[in-house]
């Protein structure tokens, strides 16, 4: 265990390596002279220079790699273009929106999708099965912003039941922290249910045929204890797979949801660097969520052998 | 001979030129999402003759009129035609999605045939795709557009790089099953050339996943380009497409929520209906999934 834990940190490292090389490349493949790219159109020699010298534009490519890696390795992503702050700093602030609105999706989602994907497994054919397959399909394909703006409509501006757009951070009471969570959270869980309700299905279903599904039935279980006691239990796997997967969706509604209902996280960080051509702070987000992207996988694998005794590495 | 008299074969053979035109009329769910997509595609085409005004025309004496007879759905921010912008909105849309899925494809498929059929090559073209695929598609999409300056072009590209290591992936995977088969290792005892043996042998057996792979891409392409416009970070604001007029339309939601509902509602029929074609097309090429899936 301890050396698949070793070998699977070390594979991490050449993805990571890629991921930076990628992003240390688009900048400075893109055709063009990076520091104009980077200061728009009525840069003055100066801001040139500047932008220049704080990238290190001068060096040789090279050496331009290294000494930027180096310093990432030591926790410095450098500093902002345009608020001279360091990059570590803003996103350090901006960082409790995002990690809240991720955390209540995943949890919700689950909640709603894991049922509901071992009901129309468990009815597979009838019309519950369709219905929630139908629904599955339309969770992939309305986008994310249209929901947002739906549920704006009909909860905060018809009925007015919630704010419309905003957030208030934990530490200034539970309930205005909720209150602004409720429709950026349920917006992004359609895609996350649409995912996750179609892989317990599926999972289902493969495991549903098996003897000790028979068995337990046969020995008069309720229905209940063997869908979700033996069923689930080992339908598991592909569904806590794919919650792993989908991290890469969640952060790019992440992205979009804090766009619609004006959220500062690291969403709209991220778009305001790239509308702002800011980019270590592009360079930080995509290596961070890449990052993350990467940790997350690599813990569900982990979580693997927790679920199922049967795998061992 | 005895061939005339063979029964036909008890399970149907998968093959990518089976479903052709009945396959679009296979199921009322199917028959309607073609016809969606079909309507939205004509339409688009269309755009230049059936819009009743130019998408560009500014009268700001005009902003944010309701319906009337002379703009059907009422007018933008700037006093311009929405009925005419989403018409031409849609040309943006679906040629960014079809275009990247196009490009994907081809990109990959070459990746991937290289890749499964040459060991060395395979291991630093994987490391690669790994890497480009842990990082967040839309991130890399918008970086790429910041970058090099928003057109047509550049967000086809932007978004078609994230997608390059999977397709790439799944025709490896592909071609590393089939060239342990018999017949692959026929035709190289028997001295094929390269070329030959990918076209002929190898690539056959990519079609039907690629079909369905390109279908669902297809759909998130689409989604993908509405995301950068509706962020900023797509091609610029004055060209009418769906992300673009969304966009506009945040600033005026309250006073005029159909700004985002029209073009939101195509968007999403639009994605629905290709979505729903993709998944069709996987139960028809792969009966093995159609019955895990269980035929929705």
């Amino acid at each position: 265990m301890l050396g698949y834990l070793l070998r699977r940190v070390l594979a991490a490292i050449p993805v990571m390596g890629v991921v930076a090389l990628v992003v240390f490349l688009l900048l400075r493949l893109t055709p063009g002279d990076p520091a104009a790219i980077l200061a728009g159109d009525n840069a003055t020699p100066v801001q040139l220079e500047r932008i220049r010298a704080s990238l290190g534009l001068n060096e040789p490519l090279y050496v331009q790699f290294f000494t930027w890696i180096n310093k990432l390795l030591h926790g410095d992503l450098g500093v902002s273009l345009i608020s001279n702050v360091p990059v570590v700093k803003m996103i350090g602030q901006r960082v409790e929106p995002s990690i809240s609105i991720a955390i209540a999706t995943i949890i919700l989602s689950v909640i709603i999708a894991v049922p509901l994907g071992v009901i129309a497994a468990w009815k597979q054919g009838t019309w519950i099965d369709r219905f929630v397959m139908g629904l599955s399909v339309l969770g992939f394909s309305v986008p994310v912003f249209v929901i947002g703006y739906v549920l704006i409509q009909l909860f905060a501006i018809d009925v007015r039941w919630l704010p419309v757009q905003g957030y208030k951070s934990i530490a200034g009471g539970f309930g205005p922290f909720f209150e602004r969570l409720v429709l950026p959270t349920v917006s992004l869980s359609f895609i996350y249910v649409a995912l996750i309700a179609r892989m317990t299905r599926a999972s289902m279903l493969d495991v549903l045929g098996e003897d000790y599904v028979r068995t337990a039935r046969a020995k008069g279980l309720g229905e209940i204890a063997v869908l979700f006691r033996h069923a689930l239990r080992n339908a598991a796997v592909p569904v806590i797979t794919v919650i792993g997967t989908g991290f890469a969706l969640l952060i790019s509604g992440v992205v979009v949801t804090e766009s619609v209902f004006n959220i500062p996280g690291i969403g709209r960080l991220t778009v305001d660097a790239v509308l702002a051509r800011d980019y270590p702070v592009i360079q930080a987000m995509i290596l961070l969520t890449s990052l993350l992207y990467v940790a997350v996988n690599l813990l569900i694998d982990v979580a693997y052998t927790l679920l199922d005794p049967r795998i061992r590495y | 001979m005895a061939i005339e008299t063979l029964p036909e074969p008890s399970i149907p053979i998968a093959s990518p030129l089976r479903p052709r035109f009945g396959f679009f009329t296979s199921s009322p769910i199917i028959a309607v999402a073609s016809l969606c997509l079909l309507i939205i595609v004509v339409l688009s085409i269309l755009a230049p003759w059936i819009a009743p005004h130019d998408p560009m025309q500014l009268l700001p004496a005009l902003r944010l009129k309701p319906s009337s007879e002379q703009f059907p759905l009422g007018t933008d921010a700037y006093g311009r035609d929405v009925l005419s912008r989403i018409l031409y909105g849609g040309r943006i849309s679906l040629l960014i999605g079809f275009g990247a899925t196009v490009v994907s494809v081809a990109v990959g498929l070459l990746i991937g045939l290289f890749s499964g059929f040459f060991r060395w090559v395979d291991a630093i073209l994987m490391r690669i795709m790994d890497g480009v695929m842990a990082i967040p598609a839309i991130l890399l999409a918008i970086a790429v557009v910041s970058l090099s300056g928003a057109s047509v072009f550049t967000v086809m590209i932007a978004i078609t790089i994230p997608e390059i290591p999977r397709v790439a992936r799944l025709v490896r995977s592909v071609v590393l099953s089939a060239r342990e088969e018999p017949y692959v290792e026929a035709a190289i005892s028997v001295g094929s050339g390269l070329p030959k043996i990918m076209w002929r042998h190898l690539l056959p057996n990519t079609i039907a996943p690629l079909i369905v792979q390109g279908t669902n891409f297809c759909a998130s392409a689409i989604l993908t380009e509405a995301i950068l416009s509706f962020l900023g970070a797509g091609i610029s604001p004055e060209t009418p497409t769906w992300g673009n007029i969304m966009a506009e339309g945040r600033a005026f939601f309250q006073v005029k929520p159909s700004l985002i509902f029209w073009p939101g509602l195509l968007l999403s029929i639009a994605i629905l209906s290709v979505n729903l074609i993709g998944d069709a097309a996987r139960d028809a090429l792969d009966p093995r999934m159609k019955q895990r899936e269980g035929g929705k």
